[in-house]
């Protein structure tokens, strides 16, 4: 019996539980980078752009594999250079306010 | 086969995808997660060009600078307000790229006897990869109100879904029987009709949850090109995202108080025809810029419900000063964040950080709900569908069962608005016509430039 799709589903299974993991304690402050920045990762897909494109046999195929090489480009870059830019305002020195007479809630 | 020493390094990258999404969970360390993450993107692409033995090597670096320009061009032009929209679209692409994927290694397998799982694996891609392509680009057309925001549903719409379920199903038989391009096409077809109707009954207020959704599909789908391609690193990225993404759908679900099932398919069973598109002409009280500025200056307590209108009008810097003003007369201040507030869960933080609002003045509203009581004014900027007390009070409408700030609760309610027209949701506001509210219409921007004058003349 041919065990190596066995071997792929325990990855796969594994891998369910730690992306669950990881991010069960995120604040709902952070849901839109999160949302980018998972958004970014898959565009690792672009690995896979670049094998099926560098295999391509015939002009039509080789077409194709470069369409997806771009648009996976696009996904990939893109997603993280608008995560950072949206987790730089976030995490931007701000200049401490005074709070003068800011009594605790005691009404 | 590929090198130890490559297969390593995938592993690396997998490692800084999972520290990655770690790293995004806390305010933090999210910026550094982030890098984190790109830094294993950037690995991954540097081993592929090592271990594998490309053509067509020009061509390849000529796509990928040239979809790295657009995506770093969309993500430096985008406002921060169209957040969604770009999250989308990026998303799309990721998804059609998936499915291209999928189409030229099978044309490669065709002919060949191909393993069963591998054919299956390749259906899933294609089918799902479609759906999220199509799906992402109905959830732009939506958001970027190139269409109606209201769900669209039509008789005969569950026969036909079923039908385009029936269909993909069908299919994927039939190219893991006889694999053929002819098949893959078909999926594709098929999927990206699939993602078209999957979108249409969505209403514009619960896009975003779609978006997320879609986000995992796109992730799975990768996984599944991962096995096709043997290659362990777009498996476990992709089921990463698959998994963390199905989460996060669930988590905004919850915040907005619904099931995703509902989100999705509410519309079928009639549940929001209640949205009102006409302006109703009952009577309203309405103040100016001056009046607004003697509560505010006036009160001790003043807590800030803001909303994507104030993000459109880019009103939030001006909306900033006047916080900081009424702070310096001793004045307490605190803005209301809404998990939804803006057009997708947490896009608010993003916005009012974007205007360098203090993260300390920003209370989720599990933090901030019991202290509308004691508020003397409630202002909401901008907002509508997070204060409608229909949520609690009108089952049937789109928003019931979505958690609410009881801004009504406040002593005096200040709502900015441009018009009477209703929110994204698209139904009216009860907390408009309460005696306790007063109105001030106008352009918020405008608006809030008038009444930071005021108040510096009353401060003076």
């Amino acid at each position: 019996m041919n065990t190596e799709p066995i071997i792929w589903l325990t990855i796969f299974v594994l891998a369910v539980f730690v992306g669950v993991e990881v991010i069960s304690k995120v604040s709902s402050t952070l849901h839109t980078p999160l949302m980018s920045g998972a958004n970014a990762i898959h565009g690792v897909i672009l690995i896979g752009a670049i094998l099926v494109a560098g295999s391509a046999q015939s002009p039509a195929i080789l077409v194709l594999g470069l369409i997806a090489v771009i648009l996976a480009s696009i996904n990939m870059v893109g997603g993280f250079v608008v995560t950072d830019r949206m987790l730089v305002m976030f995490s931007r020195p701000r200049k401490a306010l005074e709070k003068p007479g800011r009594p605790e809630l005691d009404r | 086969m590929t090198p130890a020493w490559a297969q390593l390094g995938y592993l690396a990258a997998a490692v800084c995808f999972i520290v990655a999404l770690k790293g995004l969970s806390s305010p933090k360390t999210a910026r550094r997660g982030n890098l984190i993450g790109a830094a294993g993107a950037v690995l991954a692409c540097v081993i592929v060009f090592l271990v594998s033995d490309l053509n067509h090597l020009l061509p390849i670096l000529a796509a990928m600078a040239a979809g790295t320009a657009v995506g770093v061009l969309g993500a430096y032009r985008v406002q921060m307000t169209q957040m969604p929209q770009l999250v989308a679209l990026f998303n799309g692409v990721g998804g059609g790229a998936a499915a291209i994927v999928a189409i030229v290694e099978l044309s490669e397998l065709v002919g060949g006897p191909a393993p069963v799982f591998d054919l299956i694996a390749a259906a899933f891609t294609i089918v799902v990869g479609s759906v999220s392509f199509a799906g992402s680009v109905v959830t732009f057309l939506k958001l970027q109100e190139l269409m109606t925001t209201r769900p669209i549903v039509f008789a005969g719409y569950p026969i036909l879904y079923g039908l385009g379920l029936l269909a993909a199903v069908a299919f994927s038989v039939g190219l893991v029987l006889a694999p053929s391009l002819l098949f893959a096409v078909l999926l594709a077809a098929v999927g990206a009709g699939l993602g078209v109707l999957l979108v249409l009954p969505v209403g514009g207020a619960d896009v975003p949850i779609v978006i997320s959704l879609l986000n995992a599909f796109t992730g799975l789908t990768v996984a599944a090109s991962g096995y096709l391609l043997e290659n362990v690193l777009l498996l476990v990225a992709g089921t990463l995202v698959g998994s963390a993404g199905t989460l996060l759908t669930r988590l905004m679900a919850v915040a907005m108080g619904r099931s995703l099932i509902n989100i999705l398919f509410g519309a079928l069973k009639g549940g929001s025809t209640l949205g009102a598109t006409t302006v109703s002409d009952r009577p309203v009280k309405s103040a100016g810029p001056t009046d607004v500025a003697i509560l505010l200056a006036y009160a001790q307590r003043v807590i800030i419900v803001p909303g994507y209108g104030l993000a459109v009008a880019q009103a939030q810097h001006t909306l900033r000063q006047l916080v900081d003003l009424l702070i310096e007369r001793g004045v307490e201040v605190d803005y209301a964040i809404h998990p939804v507030a803006g057009r997708m869960p947490g896009h608010m933080n993003v916005l009012l950080a974007e205007a360098q609002v203090p993260y300390e003045q920003l209370k989720e509203m599990d933090e901030i709900d019991s202290e509308f009581k004691q508020a003397d004014v409630a202002l909401v900027v901008g907002a509508n569908d997070v204060v409608n007390p229909a949520a609690e009070t009108t089952p049937g409408a789109p928003i019931y069962g979505m958690p609410i700030l009881h801004a009504n609760q406040a002593r005096q309610v200040v709502f900015m608005k441009r018009s009477m027209r209703p929110g994204f949701a698209g139904i009216e506001n009860e907390l408009l016509y309460e005696p306790t509210t007063t109105l001030l219409f106008g352009d918020a921007k405008d608006t809030m430039s008038k009444l930071l004058a005021e108040l510096k003349a009353l401060t003076v």
